[in-house]
């Protein structure tokens, strides 16, 4: 069972610290249309990770996360030179960074599996990642990673905010564009690199999208949505690690983005305003309203060539010049109280049907008053 | 050494059933979905796999096949929903699927002979030995069986319906008022590209797949602009990948996969810098020479401007054209050069002057402008 020692603190710390940042950065990538790009990043850290150590042969989490840092950001820069020189368009660039950075990645560790040393095994925790094998060292290298991250976040705010609604706009003001591209760029790459020890590689660019796609949902304000994304990021993390701390051989990585894909799922269907559900719902009602519409001001022109405005009528010519089922549309205008239907499948007006019928035509044709 | 050339002889059938369906994602802008699609059918194979107990059934194909067909199902419909982008939607339910089908894995790891390490990279080194038996006839590696089929599947697929992916893919909406359902079509691919990454997955791994299926056919991009030219390439580039990949990982003792992914790198690489129509290299030169080629105009309209005047002495010299053109000495000489070659100008030490011909470049490069 759980219990809140020592090492679980620091493991909860640490994915708290990722879940945070990776939610903030991650809100710009996916606003910004980036959002591949930290599947990129994060595989094309592998070789970073494994270079680093092939050259010292030291785990310092530090030199292994500004190894990952320098090979992501090589990937990102390559990603641009490609677009920028040739015909490849994005997608593949991505594809192709993606998976030649992480096949060279894969040949290093396997070289590096093979070194004679006992330093190396840990090195494949990078793949799936592993919280649990979080020290404290390691969440402090995070922890002032991630602040320096999200400081300057804070300190370009505006500017990065420009960038990111109106490109042409923050140009004629002058902004250096395509320095600012590079700044955040590289923050999302620290972002991505901050997590890699217990997400992985592998998993790492959901961290970047998810948060910020749950909480693209409940706001349409850009202050709002970094500070959710974030919540929502350190959130998913804290039950992640403590969920695979809880339940044996569960996978820290797999874990914390199961946590924050259903958070997404409650998100796109419930999420108030833009909730796919309550968008279902909505236009059911519009669809229901117009049905209701149309089958009130059927019965009356029906009845108008018969001067009397109450008589009644066969559903059947009902359903002929109506949409949709005309049963339950009458079933349902029935309890509303606007039509009657004095015989089976006959139906007539009420007089407030008949007041409901001539306000909906009046409507329709406009300018006339309601009474 | 029979193994190895069994190993050689399954990477270049994937590289090749890889290459021919990844020469569409290229051109129509959905590289990615390979990505997307050879993790998200880990969790098909996962379940399936609970099912039959059985590593080497067909349903398992079947499943896996069906799992990426849903993951793009679902990545259509999250977009068609207009909540997300494309790039978002894409990102979000492949590591959701590919989550859930580790986890199941690692909590049933103890009696299942499936670990998410050799999922995701492949061992191809050991595809040679899960023989294929038929009543105790040994046909050699099932891997090799699985991939052929798929290959000519791949080839089947794509030469029936050549007409119609190529009219597609370049101009969809005439495709679509032509009859031919663009709908239908990328379904229909995408289920190519998912059979596909399944019969690689267990050889050569989810992200040997992806490289194999984007980096062979971009590189293809960047040398030829033919459909027809562009699907043997990336089918050549991949083999020489596959089997260039397999000698330099023996050499090193690395993992195979990872090698052949490397090549591929290597080969767009060398494409992107000497590529004779879009490599830098040649965009540079290209440059270089438009540059030498106008300034050497602007020097016959220079020489022009003060033929004849009293000035023309100090003006139209070499040494002038440092400090009045702003150029640097060994820029000024390669651009006299230029106009000597061109015959529109002769030098007499220091002095330069127009031919009849440099007159006449000269008048019209005025009036053109």
């Amino acid at each position: 069972m759980l219990s809140f020692d020592y090492t679980l603190i620091v493991v909860l710390f640490g994915t708290l610290i990722l879940g945070l940042v990776s939610g903030c950065l991650g809100a710009f990538a996916l606003l910004r249309r980036q959002s591949l790009l930290g599947d990129a990043i994060s595989h094309a850290a592998l070789p970073g990770i494994c270079i680093v150590f092939m050259l010292t042969y030291s785990k310092h989490p530090l030199l292994l996360l500004l190894g990952a840092a320098v090979a992501g950001w090589i990937g990102t820069i390559t990603v641009m030179a490609v677009v920028r020189h040739t015909s490849v368009k994005e997608d593949a660039a991505l594809g192709i960074i993606l998976s030649v950075f992480f096949g060279m990645g894969l040949v290093f560790l396997t070289i590096i599996q093979r070194m004679p040393t006992a330093q190396q095994s840990g090195l494949s925790t990078y793949l799936f990642g592993s919280a649990s094998t979080l020290l404290l060292n390691d969440v402090i290298t995070m922890a002032v990673l991630g602040a320096i991250t999200l400081g300057i976040l804070l300190l370009f705010w505006k500017e990065f905010k420009l960038l990111t609604f109106d490109r042409d706009y923050a140009q004629s003001l002058g902004f250096p564009i395509s320095r600012l591209d590079i700044l955040i760029t590289t923050l999302i790459v620290f972002s991505i690199v901050i997590g890699l020890q217990s997400v992985g590689v592998v998993l790492m660019s959901a961290m970047i999208i998810a948060p910020a796609a749950s909480a693209r949902q409940w706001t349409d304000k850009l202050s709002v949505m970094v500070c959710l994304s974030g919540v929502f990021g350190a959130v998913s993390g804290v039950i992640g690690a403590l969920l695979s701390g809880a339940i044996s051989k569960l996978p820290t990585g797999p874990t914390i983005v199961v946590v924050i894909s259903i958070i997404v799922i409650v998100s796109l269907l419930f999420a108030p305003l833009r909730g796919i559900v309550w968008g279902a719902m909505r236009q059911r009602r519009y669809r229901d309203n117009i049905r209701f519409q149309t089958m009130l001001t059927n019965l009356m022109l029906f009845s108008e060539s018969d001067t009397d405005p109450f008589y009644p009528h066969d559903i059947a010519a009902l359903t002929a010049i109506g949409r949709g089922p005309a049963r339950k549309a009458m079933a349902d205008l029935k309890e509303k109280g606007l039509v009657v239907n004095p015989e089976a499948d006959m139906w007539a007006l009420t007089a407030a049907g008949l007041k409901e019928a001539r306000c909906i035509l009046a409507d329709k044709i406009g300018g006339a008053s309601h009474d | 050494m029979i193994d190895q050339l069994f190993v050689l002889a399954i990477a270049c059938v994937v590289a090749i059933a890889c290459a021919l369906p990844g020469v569409f994602l290229v051109l129509r802008q959905v590289a990615l979905m390979s990505d997307a699609i050879s993790h998200a059918i880990l969790l098909g194979i996962v379940i399936v796999f609970f099912i039959v107990k059985d590593l080497h059934s067909p349903f398992l194909i079947v499943g896996a096949a069906l799992t990426g067909i849903l993951t793009v199902v679902l990545t259509e419909l999250v977009i068609q929903s207009g909540r997300l982008k494309k790039d978002a939607a894409i990102g979000l339910i492949f590591p959701f699927f590919f989550s859930i089908g580790v986890i199941l894995i690692t909590q049933f790891a103890g009696s299942v002979h499936l670990d998410s390490d050799a999922v995701l990279l492949g061992e191809i080194a050991f595809a040679p030995f899960n023989r294929f038996l038929i009543m105790g006839l040994d046909l050699g590696p099932i891997s090799l069986w699985v991939m052929g089929a798929v290959l000519v599947l791949n080839v089947t697929f794509i030469t029936l319906f050549y007409k119609e992916l190529k009219l597609s893919t370049f101009d969809s909406a005439l495709a679509a008022s032509m009859g031919f359902s663009p709908v239908v079509l990328h379904y229909a691919l995408m289920s190519l590209v998912s059979i596909t990454a399944v019969g690689a997955f267990d050889a050569v791994g989810s992200i040997l797949v992806v490289a194999l299926m984007i980096t062979p056919p971009a590189t293809a991009y960047l040398l030829t602009r033919q459909l027809k030219r562009m699907l043997l390439l990336s089918a050549l580039i991949g083999i020489l990948s596959a089997v260039m990949g397999f000698f330099f990982a023996v050499a090193i003792d690395a993992s195979i996969a990872g090698a052949m992914a490397t090549v591929t790198g290597v080969f767009f690489l060398l494409a992107f810098c000497f590529s004779p129509d879009q490599g830098v290299l040649q965009k540079y030169l290209r440059l270089k020479a438009q540059r030498v080629s106008f300034s050497a105009t602007m020097l016959l309209v220079q020489l022009l401007d003060h033929e004849g005047t009293d000035t023309e002495r100090e003006e139209n010299t070499v040494s002038n054209m440092i400090d009045h053109m702003g150029w640097t000495e060994p820029f000024v000489k390669q651009v006299v050069r230029h106009g000597l070659h061109q015959k529109a100008i002769i030098r007499k030490g220091d002095g330069l002057f127009l031919t009849d011909l440099g007159r006449e470049l000269a008048r019209s490069a005025m009036t053109h402008t």
